[in-house]
């Protein structure tokens, strides 16, 4: 065998998981577009407007963020506690962002645009990817690629759910106001691998319970944040120790 | 402008320095275990947070009505491994037939 031979099987090979990851990219936009119409449903039947909601989806880009901000306001939370609940939720993307600097190795302008496209699901797909076989190439299409698709998709399923919310009439009819609590625990689902991550999360749910009727809205999600500094100290501190 | 307005617009800018900070920042800040480990936490427990809130609480008060048995079902949803979209779907059903039924409201 030839190297020829070699560079065309490897060509094959790249072409075929080409189309996978862009199959791929295509479903994940799909699955989310259903939670796409429940946000621009949500957010219209919650009183924002469809200018406002359609924005959220093409600016923010971050669907826990913009399912809390949305949340916050609905449920009578003032503005700073709906921003400080969207914006730290919005965090983990800053560490999504440092995984894939290095794979994506882009300036300028594609920066800017590959910052907005860093999401779980855009994330999810390309860390699947070695990168050490092919320098990255697939990694970075898988990114690219789910990252636009979820964009296309969420984008369309939010406008479709922000103007058909107005036909819908009451959204607790519809159960509505149970899919926000479903999508939540839907999100943060994979998260509860350990029993860790039970402990932390079972404990910001009652804090945020028990501080309810002493505080504006919103506020108790807020705080639950040191919840999770508590853990982040303990899980330094035990590590030092051991 | 509206507080509404205000919202829509400081959040995303927010939102949107975080995206943009994890491509620019030097990677020890980030790296620092206890800013990794905090923001490990951080979803986990805004997230718990929020579902409690958004299940139990109207205003500031806490009730109980048919968006627990929404919860309920999604979490058995969750259980069979269903994807997110039914998930969701499964837990406004389940709400609505409740309420439709009488046995919440």
């Amino acid at each position: 065998m030839s190297a020829r031979d070699v560079g065309s099987d490897g060509e094959t090979h790249w072409h075929e998981e080409r189309r996978a990851i862009v199959v791929n990219a295509a479903g994940v936009g799909v699955a989310v577009a259903a939670y796409g119409v429940s946000f621009g449903a949500i957010s219209v039947t919650g009183g924002l407007t469809v200018l406002q909601t359609q924005l959220l989806s093409a600016l923010m880009f971050t669907g826990g963020s913009q399912f809390a901000l949305v949340g916050v306001l609905i449920a009578g939370g003032g503005l700073a506690s709906a921003v400080a609940t969207s914006v730290m939720l919005g965090f983990r993307n800053a560490f999504y962002a440092l995984a894939m600097a290095p794979v994506l190795k882009v300036h300028g302008l594609r920066r800017l645009v590959a910052a907005q496209l860093t999401i779980d699901e855009s994330t999810a797909m390309a860390v699947g990817r070695s990168v050490e076989h092919d320098g990255g190439r697939a990694s970075r299409l898988a990114f690219w690629a789910t990252g636009i698709s979820v964009f296309v998709f969420w984008n369309l399923a939010t406008l479709l759910g922000a103007l058909g919310a107005n036909a819908l009439g009451d959204p607790r009819i519809w159960g509505l106001d149970a899919a926000i609590p479903a999508g939540f625990i839907a999100l943060v689902w994979p998260r509860l691998s350990d029993r860790r991550s039970w402990t932390i999360g079972l404990t910001a749910a009652a804090v945020a319970l028990v501080l309810t009727p002493l505080l504006r809205p919103g506020v108790p999600v807020l705080l639950t944040a040191v919840v999770a500094v508590a853990a982040g100290v303990l899980a330094v501190r035990r590590r030092a120790e051991s | 402008m509206s507080a509404t307005w205000w919202a829509v617009i400081l959040a995303t800018v927010g939102c949107y320095a975080a995206k943009l900070g994890g491509h620019s920042v030097p990677e020890r800040f980030l790296e620092r275990p206890l800013v990794r480990e905090v923001s490990d936490a951080l979803p986990i427990a805004l997230l718990m947070a929020l579902v409690a809130v958004q299940t139990f609480a109207v205003g500031q008060n806490l009730v109980l009505d048919a968006r627990v048995a929404g919860l309920g079902a999604a979490v058995v949803a969750l259980l069979l491994r269903a994807p997110f979209l039914v998930v969701v779907v499964v837990a406004a059903a389940t709400a609505a037939a409740f309420r439709h039924l009488g046995w919440a409201v």
